[in-house]
């Protein structure tokens, strides 16, 4: 299954806030 | 609610948390507090455990203690090898006697620990449950 990584950390804590969901933050330098 | 942050694009993203180093994930909660962080690469099934570990530290620091010995038990089913397992054996218990306050399986926890992950320091750390 496809994981849809979204790019906005605040957009996402927001949304996390209101749906009362974890949030999983990947940080990497790897090439896109 | 994945959120992915590449450190040349976002450097302030990258900071905000304190990171260090890359590849780090972290969990946090609803409220954007961090429960669990997970530095550098990991196969596959030791970052799956990582990652139920800290949903469950999640559930842990809410105070849902049923909720959290559930994901440490999926831990103990699905990646029984993993470094997170002797931990969630040990967080297992904690959450059982903090929902119950039934000490008596903190005493079964370091026989447990002995048994089946004697290198761990979480069977050093249940040492003082021995009964």
């Amino acid at each position: 299954m496809a994981v849809s990584w979204n790019k906005d950390i605040d957009a996402a804590l927001s949304l996390a806030k209101a749906q009362h969901k974890a949030v999983l933050v990947d940080f990497s330098a790897a090439p896109a | 609610m994945p959120v992915g942050i590449h450190i040349k694009e976002n450097p302030a993203g990258f900071h905000r948390f304190d990171s260090v180093w890359t590849p780090t994930a972290l969990v946090l909660d609803e409220n954007g507090k961090e429960r669990h962080r997970i530095e550098g690469y990991l196969p596959k099934d030791e970052f799956s455990a990582q990652l139920l570990l800290g949903l469950a530290r999640v559930a842990f620091m809410q105070k849902k203690w049923a909720d959290a010995g559930k994901l440490y038990d999926e831990i103990l089913q699905e990646y029984p090898n993993s470094e997170a397992a002797p931990e969630s054996v040990y967080w297992k218990a904690v959450s059982h006697y903090k929902g119950t306050n039934d000490h008596t399986v903190l005493g079964e926890v370091p026989k447990i620990l002995q048994q089946k992950y004697p290198t761990s320091v979480w069977a050093k750390k249940a040492i003082p449950w021995s009964v």
